[in-house]
C-alpha cells in the first residue's frame, strides 16, 4: 500500500487489507491502476466528509417569438427598425428565389450539384444582420441569405456552384470566407479569427455556421474549446435541420439539444426556433453583445428543417416521410415573417408583390450575365488553374502550364484541320 | 456469368463477403437505409440489419478510429468514406495506428480493416469531391492500396481486401462506377493484392495506368495501332502499393519505352515511383526517357475545367508519340 501519499488510520488500513485479500486474487488480471482505483474507492466510502454532491450547471433555454402561424409573443418582440426588417426580408426572399431558380437550372443541366439553402434563411439572415464591416462571416454552405446580404453577388453564387473558382472569391473589402464544403472545418478558422481579434484588442466579432451533422466532427469540439479557452469573440450558429443527408439527429447524438454542449465548453448556449427570424435575431444579438464585451463565445442552435433534398443529387424519399416533410414545410421561415411584416405595416401586400418581381428580374439578369461570363476568355481559360496556387509560379509549375498550353494548341490545330485524333475527342 | 457495372460489382462483393463471414461489418455515413450516396451499399441494411450495417455519426476520424478498435477485437470492418476528399480526417488514424499496430506490437495486434472511398474526377462534382490523392496512402508504410478499373476486378479485389490480414485502402474510381458493364462470374473470386495485369499485349511501348485513367490509356493504345501501326502493351497496376514492379520491368525490357498515366498530381505521384523502379532495374533497356501523363500539380479545377486536368487519350497519344520518336 505504499502508493498512498495521504495518511490513513490503522483501522482503515486493516479494512483495506481485509478487502485486499480478496482483491489479491484479482491482481493477476488487474492492472496496478485498476487496483489503486478499487482501493481508493473503498477508502473514500469510509470518510464522512467527502459527500457526493450535485454540481450546479446552467440550464438551456429555448426561444420562440413568432410561431408558425405568425402568432407573436409581444413581450419578447425585439425592437427592429422598419428599414432593417425590410433588409432582412429582402435578402431572405432573394436567397429563396435564387435557390429555387438554381434548382430549375440544375434540372436543365445549366448548374452543377449544389446544396439547397431553402428553409435556412431565418437562421442565416437573423444572425448575419448583426455583422458590421470589420466583423467576419464564416459560412458552411446553406447561408445564402447571409452571403447575399454581406455583398456576395448572385453571379458569384452561380459561378461557384457551376464549377468556377471565381465563385469562391470574396467581394472586395468584405471580411468573409467562402462557403466551406469539408464539414465543420471552417469552425476552427472562425475560432482562430476570433483569437486573433482577442490578441489584438480588436472589438470585432466572428459569426460562423455549421449543421447538426457537423456537430459530430472532432473539429467542432476543438473549435468551441479553443474559442472558449481564449474567450474569443465567436458566435457559433448551428443550423440543426435534423438530417445529415439521410441520418436523423437521433442517430447522430444522444443529447436532447446541440445547445447543451455549450455547458461543457463553459459558454452560454441557447436553442431557438430556427424558422423564427425574430428569435434568431434576439439570440444572436445577445451573443454578439457578449462577445463585444469580451465575454467570449456563444453557441446558438436554430432548430429548422431542410424541406429540400440535401443536394440536387439526393432523394429524401429514401429516408423520411412526405408527412414529416409537409409538416415542417408549413413551418418554413418566410411565410410567417411576411405575415408579421404586413401586420406591422412595414410592407403592404402590393409592395411585397413588387419586391418579388424586382428580385426575380434581378435574378434573371444575373443568370444571363453569368452565362455570358462563363464563355468569356478570362473565365473559360483552363490555364488559370496554375495562376493562383502560390504567390509566384514556381518553374516546374510553369513548365506544366506551358505543356498544357502547347497541348491545347495542338488539339485545336488538329481538330481544325479535321485530321486526327477525331476518335480520341469522343472520350 | 452476369453482366454488371462496377457499382453493382462492388455491392455484390460486399453482399457476398457479409454472407460468408458474419464478422464483416459495413460502416459509414448514409450507408444504411439511404444505401450510400452512390448506392454501393444497396440492399445491405435490409438484408443484414443495423448490427452489421452501421450508419455512423458524421465523423471520418471517428469512423476509422472505431473501425480500428473493432478490427482489433476481431471483426472485419469495411468503412465507407463518402468521398475521398474527406478521408483526410481519417488519415491520422490510418497513419498513426492502422498502419502501425502490427509492427509496434511485433505482430500481436493486427488491424484487418478496409477503407473504401470513391475518388477522382470526371463527374462534374462540387469542390472537394474530385481529388486523386492515392499517393498519400501509397506513401504510408503499412497500408496496402488497391484501385480497381472495372466490374470484374473490382469485385475480386474487394474480396481480397476484406480477407487481407492488414489494412487496405480500396479506392473506387467513381467516374467509371456506371460507365460500362462486364461479365462477372457467378462464383466468388479473388485477385491477389500486389499483382498487376497486362490488359493489352504489345511490343513497341509500355503504357502503365490504373483506375479511371486506364480507359483513355487503352483508347490511346488503339489509336496508336490504327494510326501509327504501333503495338502498345498496356499494364493495369490494380494494386498501387505494394506495386508489382516485376511485371512492369519485364514489359519495359521487351518494349524499351514507357509512359505512365494517372490523374493524381505529378510530383511524388505514382508515376514517379514507376519511373524509379524502371530506372533501378531496366535503365539500360530504355530507348527513350519515360513520360508521365498525369494531373497537374494543382488542386483539380472545379468541374467547368476539370477535363483539362484529367489525362485524356490525346495527351496519352502525344506523349507516346514523343517517346516513340525520341
Amino acid at each position: 500500500m505504499t502508493y498512498f501519499a495521504w495518511s490513513v488510520t490503522d483501522r482503515q488500513v486493516e479494512e483495506v487489507n481485509a478487502q485486499s485479500q480478496s482483491l489479491c486474487q484479482l491482481t493477476l488480471q488487474k492492472t496496478t491502476a485498476q487496483l489503486i482505483s478499487l482501493v481508493s474507492t473503498t477508502l473514500h466510502n469510509r470518510v464522512d466528509s467527502m459527500p457526493r454532491t450535485k454540481i450546479e450547471l446552467p440550464n438551456i433555454e429555448y426561444l420562440s417569438i413568432l410561431d408558425e402561424d405568425a402568432k407573436l409573443d409581444k413581450a419578447l418582440e425585439p425592437k427592429i427598425a422598419p428599414e432593417t426588417l425590410k433588409t432582412m426580408y429582402k435578402y431572405m426572399l432573394l436567397a429563396r428565389r435564387t435557390d429555387e431558380r438554381m434548382l430549375l437550372m440544375q434540372r436543365q443541366g445549366r448548374m452543377g450539384t449544389f446544396p439547397q439553402s431553402s428553409g435556412h434563411e431565418a437562421i442565416s439572415m437573423g444572425s448575419a444582420i448583426h455583422l458590421g464591416k470589420t466583423d467576419w462571416h464564416v459560412p458552411a454552405y446553406r447561408e445564402l441569405a447571409g452571403l447575399l446580404y454581406r455583398g456576395w453577388s448572385i453571379e458569384t453564387t452561380l459561378l461557384y456552384w457551376n464549377g468556377f473558382e471565381e465563385g469562391a472569391m470574396p467581394p472586395e473589402g468584405v471580411n468573409d470566407l467562402p462557403v466551406c464544403v469539408p464539414i465543420a472545418s471552417q469552425l476552427l478558422h472562425a475560432a482562430g479569427l476570433g483569437m486573433a481579434m482577442k490578441l489584438r484588442n480588436d472589438n470585432s466579432i466572428v459569426m460562423t455556421y455549421f449543421g447538426d451533422g457537423a456537430s459530430s466532427e472532432g473539429d467542432t469540439h476543438e473549435a468551441m474549446n479553443f474559442a472558449s479557452v481564449y474567450q474569443a469573440p465567436v458566435v457559433f450558429v448551428c443550423l440543426n435541420n435534423q438530417y445529415a443527408i439521410s441520418v436523423p439527429i437521433a442517430k447522430q447524438m444522444r443529447n436532447e439539444t446541440i445547445a447543451q454542449r455549450a455547458i461543457a465548453y463553459g459558454m452560454p448556449g441557447i436553442r431557438v426556433d430556427g424558422n423564427d427570424v425574430l428569435a434568431v435575431y434576439v439570440a444572436t444579438m445577445e451573443a454578439v453583445e457578449r462577445a463585444k464585451r469580451g465575454e467570449g463565445p456563444t453557441l446558438i442552435e436554430g432548430l429548422t428543417y431542410r424541406f429540400t433534398p440535401h443536394t440536387t443529387a439526393d432523394d429524401p424519399k429514401r429516408y423520411r416521410s412526405d408527412e414529416e416533410c409537409a409538416l415542417w414545410t408549413k413551418r418554413e421561415p418566410l411565410a410567417r415573417f411576411k405575415k408579421y411584416l404586413v401586420a406591422k405595416g412595414v410592407y403592404t401586400e402590393k409592395q411585397l408583390e413588387e419586391l418579388e418581381q424586382e428580385l426575380d428580374t434581378m435574378i434573371k439578369a444575373s443568370i444571363v450575365k453569368v452565362e455570358e461570363m462563363a464563355q468569356s476568355e478570362e473565365l473559360a481559360n483552363p490555364l488559370s488553374m496554375f495562376d493562383y496556387l502560390y504567390s509566384d509560379i514556381p518553374p516546374y509549375l510553369n513548365e506544366q502550364r506551358e505543356e498544357l498550353k502547347k497541348h491545347l494548341e495542338q488539339v485545336k490545330n488538329s481538330t481544325n484541320s479535321g485530321v486526327s485524333p477525331q476518335k480520341a475527342s469522343a472520350h | 456469368m452476369a453482366q454488371m457495372n462496377m457499382a453493382k460489382a462492388i455491392n455484390l462483393a460486399l453482399f457476398e463477403a457479409m454472407e460468408r463471414d458474419d464478422k464483416v461489418i459495413v460502416m459509414g455515413e448514409d450507408v444504411g437505409p439511404d444505401e450510400g450516396v452512390f448506392r454501393i451499399t444497396e440492399g445491405l441494411y435490409h438484408k443484414f440489419g443495423d448490427k452489421r450495417v452501421l450508419d455512423t455519426p458524421l465523423a471520418e476520424s471517428g469512423i476509422m478510429g472505431t473501425a480500428i478498435g473493432m478490427a482489433i477485437y476481431g471483426l472485419r470492418p469495411v468503412c465507407e468514406m463518402q468521398f475521398s476528399g474527406f478521408d483526410y480526417y481519417a488519415f491520422h488514424q490510418l497513419e498513426c495506428h492502422a498502419s502501425r499496430f502490427r509492427n509496434r506490437t511485433r505482430g500481436r495486434v493486427t488491424v484487418p480493416v478496409v477503407m473504401r472511398a470513391p475518388y477522382g474526377g470526371g463527374i462534374r462534382a462540387l469542390e472537394h469531391h474530385s481529388e486523386s490523392r492515392e499517393a498519400i496512402y501509397a506513401h504510408t508504410p503499412g497500408l496496402k492500396v488497391v484501385i480497381p478499373s472495372g466490374p470484374r476486378n473490382a469485385r475480386a479485389l474487394l474480396h481480397s481486401a476484406i480477407q487481407d490480414p492488414d489494412p487496405v485502402i480500396y479506392y473506387e474510381p467513381k467516374a467509371i462506377y456506371r460507365l460500362f458493364k462486364e461479365d462477372v462470374p457467378e462464383a466468388m473470386e479473388t485477385l491477389p493484392i500486389g499483382q498487376a495485369q497486362v490488359v493489352r499485349k504489345g511490343k513497341d511501348i509500355t503504357l502503365i495506368s490504373y483506375g479511371a485513367s486506364l480507359r483513355p490509356t487503352l483508347e490511346a493504345a488503339e489509336l496508336l495501332e490504327e494510326e501509327d501501326g504501333v503495338q502498345a502493351e498496356v499494364i493495369d497496376l490494380l494494386t498501387i502499393s505494394p506495386m508489382d514492379a516485376t511485371l512492369i520491368i519485364e514489359s519495359v525490357k521487351k518494349t524499351g519505352r514507357a509512359v505512365v498515366v494517372h490523374e493524381g498530381p505529378r510530383t511524388c505521384g505514382l508515376g514517379a515511383e514507376v519511373v524509379a523502379r524502371i530506372n533501378e532495374a531496366a535503365l539500360l533497356y530504355l530507348e527513350a526517357p519515360i513520360k508521365r501523363v498525369t494531373g497537374f500539380d494543382v488542386p483539380i479545377p472545379y468541374f467547368s475545367k476539370e477535363r483539362f486536368f484529367l489525362p485524356d487519350p490525346e495527351r496519352v497519344l502525344a506523349a507516346s508519340r514523343e517517346t516513340l520518336s525520341f
